[in-house]
């Protein structure tokens, strides 16, 4: 789709000179000032778009050009193509020292929001933000209700709102609140009438417009949502959609750390605390200040949400909407809880009822983590245990979802995001540790920096050197989830595994219940306490080990050890220090075989020794042989095959790596009948006999 | 909210190093807080920062969409326009998020969706705690109401001189960065509302 034309055409754009830039400027001050702009105007508005848009340096453009192109914009006979464009072209060459756009006899909301775009895009050193802000704010108090296009200004108070909301006014955020009750709540339930004035197709049929429905088809039971279906619709159910799509960021902006007006903080919040307590009976509501009765709406509406939510959508793009909805309430809910505690008890059992529904359903498992989020916020509160909920989200949603990227990049932003929440639930997480590499595991590339902020909180002494077995052999549980998906096909429509390689040997070998052992401790969903070896297992994956998604998480692995042993550093002792040392050297060449891979590891764990002379090799001993064994006094230490170029390890380099990594330095105290290294090396041959140390086993934890 | 939409290119992931990747369509709804910078010509120092923080996200879109694809063991055959009548099966394009912490490239924390199609990649610079359900709904229909709406398929056509189409479809369907909760039928609606007033 990108051709040689249009690549030519980007250079062009590019490289046209400043001459020939202002005659095309000049051409486009003609065709703009005719009474009838016609398509050559458009076409050479799309071609200045494009030379303006096309480099990131600024484009000298004529002065006369530039005040034609904000006229034209602010002109209330100009067509909505040259609108566009002329906001296009200003917009793109903000921040512009020169904008001088006058709009307020802008009737068009349409046009205003136009104009708006262009001044929010100027960085706001002017101020543009609280101009806009309050021009839009004026045109709202001068309109009824129900008037006509105020769907075009919505979006740009939403934008004020979340751009500068120290602008506005504590009488304007009442105001709004109370239009947003309006359109949530009060929103027609007949759908809207086809009509011809530039909105919607008329159609000759001239039928009496029947009530809404829902997505399955039947007849609206309650009040107007954005799950409400129609033929045409009204512009008051427009504005139910636009409100609800603003809704929890004014929430969040309308809060009880709200609105700058000077007295609002004491007074109102005293008001809010004992007014509340109504607003659970809610009988009263009208009477609520606007605050509050636009919360006790939200509510309404969430609750609805949830039970459309129940209902089997006809249409799928109706179905998707429903999991959006679904998320969107349990936010919402979480954020009115959070400004209103009195909500907690009216939630919560319509929580734990979605929870119970959406358990078992795959297909919804995202909108799991919200809930899980919210009991983590409220649990505490409403004395719910919300172990059960978090135990079923990590031992379950992993497992079988490991292979969706967007879910298993939430659901890690998810761990990370409620960190300061989990509290005593936090061993659940630590737990889980193997599960959640799985999501790394398959999804490497996007994953990689959220789990270089989330291994500090999951690694403790007691998981320490489980976990760095995991991570070592992070590419070999890629090939083994691969392995999963090619013996039990998840249903989906395409295939999920590597398509590239077809019907690898490894399939049925493992089925072998000596590999099937291995494959359940390497594929555990929770930590085991125990290390096994996996070296059978590599050799039975070998045929997996060039699949481009083992490679690519064999290349984040040492950005991940570095992060662990950052985080080891803050409470291991000594005897955890010589553990994972010691782990490092016994899985040194027990990895599985990814290119490179092991060249990586050794680089990253065993850099070049920069070690005194006294401490290193004599240069004959480097390349070691099975005769250098057999002189070596521990002989019954045998060597393995691989890895003959690897360099030594000296314990002096080591050493230097583990206070290169932040730990501590620590004494090399192991007994010297257990230690593989020898004192000295010009004595001792074998130093490179640490394949199969004969150490006691200190595994189990 | 929805700080920047872009339109990139996406080069297969196995072909050999032609050119770079091409930001064809972006915008930026609002703007980051300029740092206070007294020395002139800040405004175009601004611009110059955020085409530049566009063009980062664009190359990391293209790589990560790479990595997907190679992971999956598809073939760069897949990039290429299928005939012009048969429907992308957006479903199955491929889609993913990340993130990108404060400061790099955007002042704040901001999460990144993107979809590849064919050769094109779509991205949507989000703040950080959106929904993602929603914006990866957003996003598919944007991509579907380019792709017909620009025609994006037929050889000749290229949307570097459609930017006034692709304005008046995101007025409608991503106003100010604002994510819209919309069902199938106001979808149609929008999308009726949109041909009439901009005819093809």
């Amino acid at each position: 789709m990108f051709t040689a034309g249009a690549e030519s055409l980007l250079h062009q754009a590019r490289e046209i000179q400043d001459e020939e830039l202002q005659k095309f400027c000049s051409r486009v001050v003609k065709l703009l000032q005719k009474d009838d702009p016609g398509p050559d105007a458009v076409d050479a508005l799309q071609r200045l778009f494009l030379i303006v848009s096309a480099t990131k340096y600024k484009r000298k453009l004529e002065k006369t050009c530039v005040d034609l192109l904000q006229t034209t914009l602010c002109s209330p006979k100009c067509p909505e193509q040259l609108q566009f464009l002329c906001a296009a072209i200003l917009r793109e060459r903000s921040p512009a020292d020169n904008l001088s756009l006058s709009w307020d006899h802008i009737q068009s909301s349409q046009q205003l929001s136009l104009v708006a775009s262009v001044l929010l895009a100027q960085g706001d050193k002017k101020e543009e933000v609280r101009s806009v802000g309050q021009h839009a704010f004026r045109v709202l108090e001068s309109r009824q209700p129900e008037g006509p296009s105020l769907r075009h200004l919505l979006p740009v108070v939403s934008k004020i709102t979340h751009l500068a909301p120290h602008t506005l006014h504590e009488d304007q955020t009442n105001l709004l609140s109370k239009r947003l009750v309006d359109w949530l709540r009060y929103a027609s339930v007949q759908q809207g009438v086809a009509h011809t004035s530039g909105g919607f197709f008329s159609t000759p049929r001239a039928r009496q417009p029947g009530p809404v429905t829902e997505v399955d088809g039947a007849v609206a039971t309650d009040f107007f949502t954005v799950l409400s279906t129609g033929q045409h619709f009204t512009e008051d159910q427009w504005l139910n959609v636009q409100a609800f799509s603003m809704l929890r960021a004014w929430l969040v902006h309308s809060g009880p750390q709200g609105p700058s007006a000077p007295d609002a903080d004491d007074k109102s919040e005293l008001e809010g605390s004992t007014l509340s307590v109504l607003s659970a009976t809610s009988t009263a509501s009208h009477l609520l200040p606007p605050q509050e009765r636009l919360r006790e709406k939200a509510f309404e509406y969430c609750q609805r949400l949830v039970e459309q939510s129940t209902r089997r959508a006809l249409r799928k793009g109706d179905a998707d909407l429903q999991k959006a909805c679904l998320v969107e309430a349990v936010l919402v809910l979480d954020t009115l809880c959070r400004q209103d505690p009195t909500f907690l008890y009216r939630t919560l059992s319509c929580l734990k009822a979605l929870h119970a529904r959406l358990c078992g359903d795959p297909a919804r498992a995202r909108a799991l983590l919200p809930i899980a989020q919210f009991f983590l916020s409220h649990g505490e509160a409403a004395a719910v245990d919300s172990e059960a909920i978090l135990q079923h989200l990590f031992t379950r949603v992993p497992c079988e979802l490991f292979h969706s990227p967007m879910l298993a990049f939430e659901f890690v932003r998810f761990c990370g995001d409620s960190l300061p929440l989990f509290g005593r639930n936090l061993d659940i997480l630590k737990r889980s540790f193997p599960n959640l590499f799985k999501l790394l595991a398959w999804n490497s590339p996007p994953l990689t920096s959220e789990f270089v902020a989330l291994l500090p909180s999951l690694v403790d002494a007691g998981s320490a050197v489980e976990m760095l077995h995991a991570l070592l052999d992070l590419p070999c549980l890629t090939a083994a989830l691969d392995l999963q998906l090619r013996l039990s096909p998840a249903a989906s429509e395409r295939p999920l595994w590597d398509t590239s390689l077809r019907n690898p040997s490894c399939l049925e070998a493992s089925r072998d219940p000596e590999f099937q052992a291995l494959l359940q401790h390497l594929l555990r969903a929770e930590a085991s306490g125990t290390v096994q070896r996996l070296a059978p297992l590599h050799e039975l994956l070998q045929p997996m080990t060039g699949c481009a998604r083992v490679v690519q998480c064999a290349e984040a692995v040492p950005t991940l050890l570095q992060a662990f042993f950052s985080a080891v550093t803050r409470f291991a002792d000594g005897a955890l220090t010589n553990q994972l040392v010691l782990v490092l050297l016994e899985r040194r060449d027990s990895l599985y075989q990814v290119p490179q891979y092991e060249d990586r590891v050794h680089r990253w764990a065993l850099p070049p020794p920069a070690c005194p002379a006294s401490e290193s090799p004599p240069p004959g001993l480097r390349p070691h042989s099975a005769a250098l064994c057999s002189a070596c006094p521990a002989a019954r230490i045998t060597p393995g095959p691989a890895s003959a170029h690897a360099p030594l390890p000296s314990p002096s380099s080591l050493r230097s790596v583990i206070s290169g990594a932040g730990l501590r330095p620590s004494p090399w105290s192991l007994p010297d009948h257990l230690s593989p290294f020898p004192k000295s090396w010009s004595t001792q041959a074998c130093v490179h006999a640490t394949r199969q140390p004969q150490l006691p086993l200190q595994w189990a934890l | 909210m929805v700080h920047a939409f872009l339109i990139h290119t996406l080069r297969a992931p196995l072909a050999q190093d032609t050119g770079l990747c091409r930001v064809l369509y972006s915008c930026v709804f609002g703007a980051e807080n300029s740092r206070d910078d007294p020395r002139p010509h800040g405004a175009e120092r601004d611009r110059l920062l955020r085409k530049e923080q566009i063009l980062a996200v664009a190359r990391q879109v293209e790589s990560m969409c790479r990595l997907q694809q190679q992971a999956s063991g598809r073939t760069p055959m897949d990039l290429q326009p299928q005939s012009s009548d048969e429907p992308v099966p957006l479903h199955e394009a491929p889609l993913g998020a990340f993130r990108l912490a404060a400061g790099d490239p955007f002042q704040e924390p901001r999460t990144v969706v993107w979809l590849g199609v064919l050769s094109l990649g779509f991205a949507l610079v989000l703040d950080a705690h959106e929904n993602l359900l929603l914006a990866e709904g957003t996003l598919r229909l944007l991509a579907r109401l380019l792709l017909d709406h620009l025609r994006l398929l037929t050889p000749s056509t290229n949307l570097l001189l459609r930017a006034d189409r692709i304005e008046g479809i995101l007025a409608r369907f991503l106003p100010h960065g604002q994510l819209l909760f919309l069902n199938d039928q106001f979808v149609q609606g929008l999308e009726k509302e949109f041909s009439a007033a901009w005819p093809r």
